[in-house]
């Protein structure tokens, strides 16, 4: 890391010689990406203690009341208490399923996001290590995967496999752990190229402990950029796949399958039951891309993904 | 230049081999085709004969052999629900979509280029925020949500432009289109918004970045010198600079068009091949399936294939950087 000049700022903000340090300055300075980042961690708080913050369990047979079928919002319901963002066709509060639905989009996201990361980055790391054939079979493999565009490539994997959110969570890996390994190769060729990297060849270092110990701890920046976009992207293709009826279950609604459960309704009027849904989705994938874009911004704009 | 144009070819049929092993695998190899082939109610001595007539008796690599030299025929069996080869149904529907994706196309260029052009222009003005910020909203957007806003707002709540149906289709210069009517047009109008918006984002943060990297480049500091006014500078000389990575990454992206109009087609019921695709899938026509995942995947190939090569026939350094 370069010495910075010591302003009166970084007096009262953590220590930019770090990647954490500068992400955090970097959304903190921008007032767009303070707002995403603070939506984002509240979605996640949300989305983690979404049963108790619910007013209802939307899969609780007992709880839901059929004659409370597609109610618009602040309804009062049978037992007195309003719907605030009113029930859909099968009389369910439609803000706790969204709460629920948050929850299992977010799983999803962040699961398939932290898989295709662990994925991504050993290959990149190991491909620029090693070079040569190694180094050429996977960058193949990347530019093949790459090339194909992401939501064919789940498609044509859900289509034979079938529905499903283990399959869901594995065709969103196999179309993301690229983008990983091409960043992470990319930043890992540049350092090894450093001294520090020989210092510890000629220190007798296992292979194993200089690319995990010494090399991936000065690849975080594309790491983080790019695993924060991904994870928006991967948030975004499950509900797409949800929607068109090859992703997740009925058994477990995502927010993708409720805005496809409002698309009949839509015509007639009940507008509700899918745009609510919708809505949160997009502050969700909205507030997390402006997050990364801004985290691009001040980490390392070199890599930039798209 | 032959010798850059060979290789690129032979990469892109590996490319082609590999998707047909991929999809050959996994509709044929992990479901079991005689369950959804034969009836349930055929005796133990008809499935065995159809067995032996579908070559499932026989293994995997020589299964494959077949399947590769049935579809380099153009035979990708029969659909099971339309009765039809499955391949003249995609190829009775491919139109329809092309008409769509052409359209999206056209509208995300001729809104995002003026757009990125102001950003880059004036980079951290309020003008600029804006338009980035708008285009991180384009990418956000979920794309079928979004079709569903447009019908509700243009459809539904003002009653201007039809919700679903390709509408009346003419004919201008032999090619049968929605343009040639007004129907046709007003039919066409939100689905191809709904296609565009993503690319239209894309078209805007390219053009932007070309602008950006344009600007303090000699040359436009000579036409600055030269007195040109700045009005020409950015009209002719940087956008013409721009218009190659542009249009490249555009026409590349032309593959992710189609396959996103399976999202836009299944929400406007526009009868092309990515409505056709997601019926199949829920029927299990398989045969379609097949055929809708392989002739896309070879029109990628294909256009991948065409704008590397133009890339490199406009701009030597790719294929001086290649040939090393």
């Amino acid at each position: 890391m370069t010495d910075q000049p010591i302003s009166r700022r970084a007096w009262r903000l953590p220590s930019s010689d770090t990647v954490i340090g500068r992400a955090f300055n970097g959304l903190v300075t921008s007032p767009k990406a303070l707002v995403a980042a603070v939506l984002c961690i509240a979605l996640v708080l949300i989305a983690t203690f979404g049963p108790w913050l619910a007013p209802q369990n939307p899969y609780d047979l007992a709880a839901i009341d059929f004659f409370d079928a597609r109610l618009p919002p602040m309804s009062p319901s049978m037992t007195g208490s309003v719907y605030l963002l009113g029930t859909d066709g099968q009389g369910r509060d439609m803000l706790s399923a969204m709460i629920y639905g948050l929850r299992t989009s977010l799983v999803v996201g962040l699961l398939s996001g932290v898989v295709a990361l662990l994925i991504g980055t050993a290959l990149g790391l190991v491909a620029a290590y090693f070079g040569g054939r190694i180094d050429a079979l996977i960058m193949r493999v990347v530019d093949l995967m790459l090339g194909l565009p992401a939501i064919l490539v789940a498609l044509m994997l859900l289509a034979t496999l079938g529905q499903g959110m283990w399959k869901v969570v594995l065709a969103l890996v196999l179309v993301q752990w690229a983008q990983f390994a091409r960043a992470v190769r990319a930043a890992a060729l540049i350092e090894r190229g450093k001294e520090y990297i020989e210092a510890a060849v000629s220190l007798g270092l296992s292979k194993r402990r200089i690319l995990f110990g010494h090399m991936l701890p000065n690849c975080m920046a594309p790491i983080i950029v790019v695993g924060t976009l991904q994870v928006a992207s991967a948030i975004s293709a499950e509900a797409t796949l949800s929607f068109l009826g090859i992703g997740l279950p009925i058994t477990e609604p995502s927010l993708g399958l409720l805005i496809s459960n409002g698309y009949q309704t839509l015509l007639s009027g009940q507008y509700w039951i899918s745009v609510y849904p919708g809505l949160l989705l997009l502050v969700l994938v909205f507030s997390i891309n402006i997050v990364g874009d801004r985290l691009r911004e001040v980490l390392n704009p070199r890599f930039v993904g798209r | 230049m032959t010798v850059f144009i060979i290789r690129r070819i032979l990469q892109s049929l590996g490319v082609l081999l590999a998707t047909s092993v991929i999809v050959f695998l996994g509709v044929y190899a992990i479901g079991n085709p005689i369950d959804i082939l034969i009836p349930s109610d055929a005796t133990q001595a008809e499935r065995q004969a159809a067995i032996v007539a579908l070559g499932l008796d026989r293994s995997l690599p020589e299964q494959y052999w077949m399947f590769l030299s049935n579809a380099l025929q153009g035979d990708f069996g029969r659909s099971f629900v339309f009765n039809q080869p499955a391949i003249g149904l995609i190829f009775a529907r491919l139109p329809a979509t092309l008409e769509l994706a052409f359209l999206a196309l056209a509208i995300a260029l001729v809104l995002g280029i003026p757009l990125g052009l102001i950003a880059g222009l004036k980079p951290r003005s309020i003008t600029d925020e804006t338009i980035m910020t708008g285009s991180i909203l384009g990418f956000s957007l979920p794309n079928f949500w979004q079709g569903m806003m447009l019908i509700m707002i243009f459809s539904v709540g003002l009653g201007w432009l039809p919700a679903s149906g390709r509408g009346d289709t003419g004919q201008i210069l032999g090619i049968t289109t929605s343009l040639a009517t007004w129907d046709g047009v007003t039919h066409l109008i939100l689905p191809a918004v709904n296609l565009a918006l993503f690319q239209l984002a894309l078209v805007i943060r390219l053009t932007r970045t070309g602008v950006r990297e344009t600007m303090p480049l000699d040359f436009i500091k000579f036409a600055r010198a030269k007195g040109l006014s700045e009005r020409r500078i950015v009209l002719v000389h940087v956008l013409k600079n721009i218009m190659i990575p542009v249009v490249t990454v555009v026409g590349m992206e032309f593959g992710s068009v189609i396959a996103f109009a399976v999202v836009t087609e299944t929400i406007f019921a526009w009868p092309g091949i990515g409505k056709l695709l997601i019926d199949s899938i829920m029927v299990l026509d398989r045969p379609v399936v097949v055929s809708y995942l392989l002739v896309v995947v070879a029109m990628f190939i294909l256009i991948n294939l065409l704008v590397d090569i133009v890339y490199s026939l406009l701009d030597p350094r790719i294929r001086l950087r290649d040939a090393q």
